[in-house]
């Protein structure tokens, strides 16, 4: 008999009555939780990233490559990954920000570069959640996944109309489980450490400051 | 200062060892700050103690459902993973586990693995293994990397260096890491480990990693961590090899968030992790980066022991916080070490006892107060003070009729404890016997040896009172009429 058969035997020699499932009662849980109104959760979305130690610029949506440009610049950032196919890549290479390194090949021939010679990288993001100040981080083909990882500084685009409440309903209104990708993410704040003493330390092996920029306003502004 | 080189040791020196921390000032200076310190983040995270309740009540309802399905969700966990094109391997041993990544690594002639924080890794004892084969595991979450580089063990399973001082890490960094002269800014020490592990990552032609939760609808596992570190060991090597226990499948993506939402503020105090890693599938093509290659590793190692009885499968409802731990009076006192298993404190004297029989275990249940505190705080509402007492009985008696044996079951029996129990038993069943050995009691009670075996190594000798309750009660009612 395999391992796998052995274990399946031990298990269901094991008398287990199916339970009721809890679908109905997670719903219900978040349901009963207070909302936060909707022209509301943008800001405290910012508020939170904030609290977990992000960067947040609050900046109109026709006006986030000019504070990309300042924030270039404040932060001395000499090369800036950005993902070439993407529209917000395409306004990047378009707007002559200055040290932009595309990412148009595959890793395996450039690592180390990645590790040592990359100041920052920009993505997008498929959404925020308020509750916890989080980023709902979507790696593809076109901007892979070590973007938000390796480099030490990570921007990440927001667009303020994009925020729901708990993850619960990114999940449920986003139809999360009918395709996923490689790799989603969720990211709240810069990498940390507290394994010394319980001394909270950044940049442990991810990114060092994680910078956010919230588009807001409509696009006449 | 002392270094404590640790293996899994019997659980015959659990006392020398408890005792042995008890004594040292400092170790229990730290464990109390760093538990007060846990605690209070804890608490902070739940102001609302009804809303708390109905948290404990809804997760407790999500991990038992799951474990009443289990092996149906096993089966959809494996076959959704076979469809994102993840290979599954079963293990039943430690020893099976560790041969499965021994095979994935010699197929890629691997020379260095780097890990993420995996306690499954731990309980198998991956590092040993893999070392002895010539391949190098090299830990990367800061905790651990600090444990491994003194040659130790974890001593708590979210914080595995909570036992040392910075100025003790500065020490060992200067030791052991070449190029590092001594500095206890807790802000450099933190950029050495990230500048030596970086490079490590690179390198690392696998990444090992443990999983928070699988989800069975969509073949998808879930990482919850701060440092990034996880991700790396996920993301950088070529292949990925997963480790986990069989029961942390879940069915469905939605019954992962009320859990995720208890494991961060029960652990560490915190709302949300800084990443949750939700991983389904290796590099598609067209993709620019993530492993080629990637495997799931679905360990029993007891598991199944504990699946078997209604009452102790509750054991497998955990989620690994670690809150049991930070609130146990006896863990606090004795730190991480001296239990000698992968799992410390109350969660580990109710799971070891199924991963390494009650042969070696079998003190550890005893080794509680019974405060309940463990299960008061525990996000899915293990009863563990209920399962340490159920455990105590499996240790000191036979199997009752209609069950199975545990491994090592009544391993606790001893002869002394038998007569005894039998002679209070024939005492207390006869009453005139009883009347006269209460008189001869209290009348002679200058007799009583002050040695008494063991009682007596940490306690004040048992001695009889000099009136009987009946005797006192007696003269109260004489002094009423």
């Amino acid at each position: 008999m395999s391992t796998r058969e052995n274990i399946f035997r031990k298990l269901r020699a094991a008398s287990a009555t199916t339970l009721p499932s809890p679908d109905a009662a997670i719903a219900a849980h978040y349901a009963s939780l207070p909302r936060t109104a909707k022209d509301r959760l943008a800001q405290e979305f910012a508020e939170k990233i904030a609290a977990w130690h992000a960067e947040v610029h609050a900046v109109p949506r026709k006006a986030w490559v000019e504070k990309l440009k300042e924030v270039v610049a404040a932060k001395g950032i000499a090369t800036l990954l950005y993902a070439p196919a993407t529209a917000h890549g395409q306004a990047l290479a378009a707007a002559g920000v200055s040290g932009l390194k595309p990412y148009d090949k595959p890793i395996d021939g450039w690592k180390q570069e990645l590790f040592e010679n990359v100041d920052a990288a920009i993505t997008r993001t498929r959404g925020a959640i308020a509750e916890t100040g989080t980023l709902i981080v979507w790696p593809d083909a076109d901007e892979p996944r070590l973007m938000s990882l390796v480099p030490p500084i990570h921007v990440a685009l927001v667009d303020a109309d994009a925020v729901v409440p708990t993850l619960y309903d990114a999940i449920v209104q986003q139809g999360w489980s009918a395709g996923l990708p490689t790799n989603a993410l969720l990211i709240t704040g810069p990498s940390k450490t507290a394994d010394i003493q319980q001394t909270l330390a950044y940049g442990a092996h991810g990114p060092k400051e994680l910078v956010v920029l919230l588009l807001t306003g409509e696009d006449a502004q | 200062m002392t270094t404590h080189h640790v293996q899994f040791v019997p659980g015959s020196e659990f006392k020398r060892r408890a005792a042995a921390v008890v004594a040292d000032p400092f170790l229990r200076k730290s464990f109390r700050g760093a538990m007060d310190f846990l605690m209070m983040k804890r608490a902070a995270q739940f102001p609302d103690p009804e809303l708390l309740e109905r948290q404990r009540t809804l997760a407790e309802h999500i991990r038992r459902y799951s474990l009443s399905r289990l092996p149906e969700l096993l089966e959809r966990l494996e076959a959704n993973l076979q469809k994102n094109g993840v290979q599954v391997h079963w293990a039943e041993t430690p020893d099976e586990a560790n041969a499965i990544i021994l095979d994935i690594c010699r197929r890629h002639d691997a020379k260095l693995m780097v890990k993420g924080k995996s306690m499954v890794s731990e309980e198998v004892e991956l590092n040993h293994a893999m070392a002895a084969a010539g391949v190098d595991a090299l830990e990367s979450d800061m905790g651990e990397y600090i444990v491994q580089l003194a040659g130790e063990k974890p001593s708590h399973i979210i914080m595995p260096a909570i036992h040392k001082t910075k100025q003790q890490i500065a020490e060992l960094f200067a030791e052991k890491v070449p190029g590092v002269a001594y500095t206890d800014d807790v802000d450099a020490l933190i950029q050495i480990g990230r500048q030596v592990l970086r490079r490590k990552f690179m390198e690392a032609e696998v990444g090992l990693s443990g999983v928070n939760f699988a989800v069975a609808e969509t073949g998808t596992l879930c990482l919850v961590e701060n440092e990034g570190n996880g991700r790396m060991c996920t993301t950088v090597p070529d292949v990925h090899i997963a480790i986990t226990g069989i029961e942390k499948v879940v069915e469905k993506l939605e019954h992962v968030v009320p859990l995720f939402g208890l494991l961060t503020r029960s652990a560490t105090g915190q709302a949300i992790s800084t990443y949750f890693n939700v991983i389904t599938g290796p590099r598609k093509p067209g993709e620019k980066d993530g492993p080629r290659e990637m495997h799931l590793v679905l360990v029993d190692n007891g598991r199944s022991q504990a699946y078997a009885d209604e009452q102790l499968r509750q054991t497998l409802q955990c989620i690994r916080c670690g809150a049991c731990m930070n609130h146990c009076p006896v863990y606090t006192r004795i730190g991480g070490h001296a239990y000698g298993t992968t799992y410390p404190g109350p969660i580990g004297k109710i799971v070891s006892p199924h991963m390494l029989g009650l042969g070696a275990t079998h003190v550890l249940p005893g080794a509680s107060t019974l405060c309940g505190a463990c299960g008061e705080v525990c996000p899915v509402k293990i009863p563990i003070p209920d399962l340490l007492i159920r455990l105590r009985e499996e240790a000191t008696h036979e199997a009752k009729p209609g069950h199975a044996p545990l491994a090592g079951q009544g391993a606790g029996k001893t002869a002394l404890a038998a007569l005894a129990f039998k002679g209070f038993a024939f005492l207390y069943g006869r009453p005139a016997l009883y009347r006269a050995f209460a008189w001869a009691a209290t009348r002679f009670r200058f007799l009583t040896p002050g040695s008494q075996a063991g009682w007596t190594k940490s306690r004040t000798p048992l001695k009889p009172a000099a009136k009987s309750l009946r005797e006192l009660l007696a003269e109260r009612r004489n002094a009423r009429n």
